[in-house]
């Protein structure tokens, strides 16, 4: 048995030490934003936070995150309005919308790191997170708009 | 005539045999009624707090999951496992029953309170250098525990090693008894720093090479070792850290785990060190900070002190790469797997996000700890406290972190290319795989 935060609750789960995070978070626990995609961590579509950290979920074991606090795209916002949330739903980034809770996930890490990011670094941070669909110039657009209004200033050009 | 000889040899065989063992044998220290936990002060109790957790204690006499002091870790040595005994204060099982004198004897002279000599495994060369005052508030901080009834199981060293008065051999050719004698040339911070390294924290027990028979090579002291599978690195001028340790850099990392230009805690040995040792709020941060001095003293950091900035520079220069259109397989493999958490844009990198570039994983003459940490990644109770990285031993094969290893050894380091990766890999796959 497994103890953690998730989403700022404490959770206890019987699935076994070794079990993959994503499937006690969709499977036992019954949220299913986070989705699962490769399976073995190089696409991004499973990413959650780990101690406010981007993890894939897919391949840390959920003995890995005893203790820790666990996010899930549920719980980055109580209202489902984080900056980079409404930055998505104006920009309409998703196509088919599967890796994006991923892609959120993800850029919010980035933007805590890098609040005014450059190209470079949203290439970098964001190199893993795979779009099938190709929304990666809406994504680095709604990434640049939620950075902005997070700053309160002005985007990078 | 032969006959006689032999008579000779024999005869001579046997005296000196006893002659041994009566050297070996040491007196039993008379058990005592278990004293009351009020019978000790407060201000020594909280001493000891701070010894034990700078000594880690915790973590050889604690099972996994058990409870605190009362035993049952299996220590992997070359000769068998040695479990750490239960030194919770029960009068049964634990050392509820030793004296002040008897446990200052096994602390120091490694020889228990029935007068059986113990093995090495138990630093008792180490903490032989403690102070009187130390060990004695040691002996209040445990005795003030909760006794917990608990029997260990018993240690595998086979048989004629186990028995215990050969021990007497080991310390009469590697074992000197005496307290720690400070240098008179360094200042009181050195000298305390030096004296919770050598005589308690006994950094030498991971970080110095050991000989056939498992004692410290003095000569070679921090010149690095390997222990659990993993490498300790050098803690001398040898560290391959392409940045020397300064004071601030160790402060941090025995503090913290973290170490923002070398990187994180993720040794499963070092684990202890920090949780329950240095990173405790008992230990006083003035403790930390003697050591940092101590070991930016050996490492000579101040003479590298000019290389910290350009080394950070060079380092931080490479940490884009891989996330541009770049044709190269290996390249794509690490965009895929690691870089999201890895890049830093610089100036300097940020503490979690470990910089590969500066991290003596990459640069160690072995890439036995990159392997290690790709495998295993870092639980939320190992390495560095609030850092968690998912284990890629499902997700990777063998050949996919030889690729791994091999690119970021080129494309981050200077130095030669690691050989023979990928039966590297999957020997210390092997490895995690028996002992778990």
């Amino acid at each position: 048995m497994t103890k953690f935060d998730l989403n700022g609750r404490t959770v206890s789960v019987r699935s076994p030490d070794d079990a993959a995070l994503l499937w006690v978070i969709r499977d036992e626990i019954g949220l299913t934003g986070t989705k699962f995609g490769c399976g073995i961590g190089l696409c991004g579509a499973c990413t959650v936070h780990v101690n406010g950290r981007a993890t894939r979920s897919c391949i840390t074991p959920v003995g890995a995150v005893a203790g820790a606090q666990v996010t899930t795209i549920e719980g980055l916002d109580p209202d489902g309005r984080h900056p980079l949330q409404t930055a998505w739903v104006e920009l309409q980034v998703p196509q088919c919308g599967y890796c994006q809770s991923g892609q959120i996930m993800q850029a919010a890490t980035l933007l805590k790191d890098y609040p005014d990011p450059t190209d470079q670094d949203i290439n970098a941070v964001m190199a893993g997170s795979l779009c099938r669909c190709m929304t990666y110039v809406r994504i680095r657009k709604a990434i640049k708009l939620a950075a902005e209004r997070m700053r309160g200033g002005t985007a990078r050009g | 005539m032969i006959r006689r000889i032999a008579i000779a040899i024999v005869t001579a065989a046997v005296v000196g045999l006893l002659g041994f063992f009566l050297l070996a044998w040491r007196p039993a220290i008379a058990p005592i009624e278990p004293p009351t936990a009020s019978s000790f002060p407060a201000e020594a109790v909280a001493k000891g707090a701070a010894l034990s957790a700078a000594g880690h204690c915790v973590a050889c006499h604690t099972r996994p999951g058990g409870e605190p002091f009362a035993g049952g870790y299996g220590l992997n040595t070359p000769f068998g496992i040695v479990y750490g005994t239960n030194i919770t204060p029960d009068p049964d099982t634990g050392i509820g029953r030793w004296s002040p004198e008897a446990f200052a004897r096994a602390m120091r002279e490694g020889v228990s309170q029935d007068g059986s000599h113990l093995f090495p495994a138990f630093p008792y060369y180490a903490f032989t250098g403690l102070y009187d005052d130390d060990v004695k508030a040691m002996y209040a901080y445990l005795m003030t525990r909760p006794p917990v009834r608990a029997t260990v199981p018993a240690n595998t060293i086979p048989f004629p090693l186990n028995i215990r008065a050969f021990q007497e051999g080991w310390k009469i050719l590697f074992f000197t008894s005496g307290r720690y004698r400070p240098d008179t040339s360094k200042g009181a911070e050195w000298n305390r720093g030096a004296y919770l390294a050598e005589a308690l924290s006994d950094c030498g027990g991971c970080h110095t090479p050991r000989n056939p028979l498992g004692a410290e090579k003095i000569r070679d002291a921090y010149a690095g070792a390997v222990i659990d599978g993993w490498i300790a690195p050098a803690l001398t001028e040898a560290n391959p850290s392409p940045v020397p340790w300064t004071q601030d850099e160790l402060m941090s990392y025995l503090r913290t785990g973290l170490g923002p230009l070398h990187g994180a805690a993720t040794a499963a040995t070092m684990t202890p060190v920090i949780r329950e040792g240095l990173g405790d709020s008992t230990v006083p941060e003035a403790d930390v900070r003697a050591l940092a001095i101590y070991f930016a003293d050996i490492d000579h950091a101040s003479v590298h002190a000019a290389a910290v900035e350009p080394s950070v520079k060079r380092a931080l220069a490479t940490s884009y790469l891989g996330s541009g259109q770049e044709y190269d397989p290996d390249a794509r493999l690490y965009a895929s797997a690691c870089i999201s958490c890895h890049y830093n844009a610089g100036p300097s990198p940020l503490p979690a996000r470990p910089e590969l570039a500066l991290n003596s994983a990459l640069t160690l003459t072995e890439p036995t700890n990159f392997i290690q940490v790709v495998l295993k990644g870092i639980g939320n109770t190992d390495g560095a406290p609030g850092l968690v990285m998912p284990s890629y031993a499902s997700s990777l094969t063998d050949a996919d972190i030889a690729r791994l290893a091999a690119y970021l050894r080129r494309t981050r380091t200077n130095l030669p290319p690691w050989n023979d990766l990928e039966n590297k890999v999957a020997a210390i796959r092997r490895e995690s795989a028996a002992s778990h």
